[in-house]
């Protein structure tokens, strides 16, 4: 039943539909990424650290296409679905590297506090130059794991009409009744972008578990 | 065993003029265990103290005070006559804001038990991180400097090699260079050698020997290394309990010891392969 004619012509469509998934994935990474970590860092002060910590457990404990579709309804109509599907993405997996960085943090020995305090180092030199450095090297596979799993939650935006590649799938499958074979492509086209990556990650988890 | 007289305020013996440091009725206490009881004591500056005493006694606790690492409970700390752990407030003190702390104890150093080198960091950058961006000297002053002590502590030729490379005896005395290189008027040394296997432990204490004889660096040492006490410090601080049970000149404390609880201590040490 599978035809090939007819998956060749539709592959273009998804493949450039795969890559709104990769800018995602990109996009809401970086953010995730850098969100994540000021939030491991404020997260230390006194109230507002407590504050912040309630407020990530809620997005840690709320489906991320029930965040995407609120968040949506919320916003005025001129934020394309897509900016919104990466900052919901973004922020919804800071609320994770949060934690991620926090353990690699507390990892670090209070000596090195101590250390930094001893040379009277300031307050940016003794996050920037001794607590974080040793924390992210840490959890730089832990990190990693997170890529690939913002990557497979992409598809969840179909929720909000993002022109990726599962919603660009429900369109060709709902014109042409091939949805077995349009939905199958689609999870190869996963397989080959996680596949490769998951292999990379590997690889970086051993060079930095190595130390 | 009687309770402890009151531990005398005399000047040290030798040295005139006025204390660098001065505890003035410190108490520290961890919940309900009191670590630091009524404390009085004075340094002079130059000078060179040892602190002894059975583990639990209080000893590290002085160090980690100074360093600004604990607060006292009760009780103010002076350094060069001006208050340390407290700030002028009007006619008062009010206890230290983390900035008057962080301009204050950039004259004090420490050297730690476990080193606490930056393993992220070259042996290189350990030295100069604190005087480039603490002090604001120049790169290549900073750098010429760490050279300079790293020649003195006998490692010129691992600058660029990392902590992790190097033995335990050799991170201390990376340890002593970059304490150092903040040009300090007091040196606290926090049982620098107990981490370390004993064939390295010579290596350490010669280094320290050489700062002790060619600086009038202020010296504060926790140690269980007496023949390194006897040679090197102008006074030795017996305590027990969180108070000074004896004091005085390391050739009385080690020779002619008055208190019970200083033989009793001397005694327990002696046993244990010295």
């Amino acid at each position: 039943m599978f035809d090939l004619e007819w998956i060749l012509q539709n592959l273009p469509r998804l493949l450039e539909a795969l890559l709104v998934n990769v800018q995602i994935t990109v996009f809401g990474y970086l953010i995730a990424l850098t969100l994540g970590l000021l939030i491991a860092i404020v997260r230390r002060v006194p109230y507002f650290g407590a504050v912040l910590h309630a407020a990530m457990e809620f997005i840690r404990t709320t489906p991320l296409v029930i965040q995407a579709v609120f968040v949506f309804l919320l916003t005025p109509a001129f934020i394309s679905p897509l900016t919104v599907g990466i900052v919901v993405i973004g922020v919804h997996y800071a609320a994770y590297t949060a934690e991620v960085y926090r353990s690699g943090i507390e990892g670090v020995a209070k000596g090195q506090w101590e250390a930094a305090r001893a040379l009277s180092l300031p307050v940016s030199r003794t996050w920037g130059a001794v607590v974080l450095p040793q924390a992210i090297r840490k959890v730089i596979p832990a990190l990693g794991n997170y890529l690939i799993a913002t990557f497979k939650d992409t598809p969840l935006l179909i929720a909000i009409s993002v022109a990726e590649v599962l919603t660009v799938a429900r369109q060709i499958g709902s014109a042409s009744f091939r949805i077995a074979e349009v939905y199958t492509i689609v999870g190869f086209l996963f397989l080959i972008v996680t596949i490769p990556s998951a292999i990379l990650l590997r690889r970086l988890e051993r060079r930095y578990a190595a130390v | 065993m009687p309770p402890s007289d009151t531990p005398e305020k005399a000047p040290s013996p030798g040295v005139e003029g006025q204390p660098l440091i001065v505890f003035d009725d410190v108490v520290k206490r961890f919940g309900k265990l009191t670590v630091l009881d009524h404390l009085n004591f004075s340094v002079a500056p130059g000078e060179r103290v040892t602190l002894i005493g059975p583990s639990g006694s209080g000893k590290t606790t002085i160090l980690r005070l100074l360093m600004t690492l604990e607060k006292v409970t009760e009780g103010v700390i002076w350094v060069a006559d001006e208050p340390f752990s407290h700030m002028r407030r009007g006619q008062g003190l009010t206890p230290a804001s983390e900035s008057y702390l962080r301009a204050r104890r950039k004259s004090i150093g420490m050297v730690f038990q476990q080193f606490n080198l930056f393993p992220n960091m070259s042996v290189r950058k350990n030295v100069i991180e604190a005087p480039v961006h603490v002090l604001g000297t120049p790169k290549d002053e900073a750098n010429a400097r760490a050279e300079e002590l790293l020649e003195l502590v006998g490692l010129g030729d691992k600058i660029d090699a990392h902590p992790t490379q190097l033995s335990g005896g050799q991170q201390q005395r990376v340890a002593i260079a970059r304490a150092l290189a903040m040009k300090p008027e007091i040196l606290l040394l926090d049982e620098v050698t107990s981490a370390l296997d004993p064939e390295l432990v010579a290596g350490v204490l010669d280094v320290l020997r050489e700062v002790a004889e060619t600086t009038d660096i202020t010296m504060l040492c926790v140690t269980h290394e007496m023949s390194f006490a006897r040679d090197v410090s102008h006074r030795v601080l017996m305590f027990d309990q969180g108070q000074i049970a004896e004091e005085g000149e390391p050739e009385q404390i080690f020779g002619d010891p008055k208190e019970e609880r200083t033989k009793s201590f001397l005694r327990s040490v002696l046993d244990n392969g010295f």
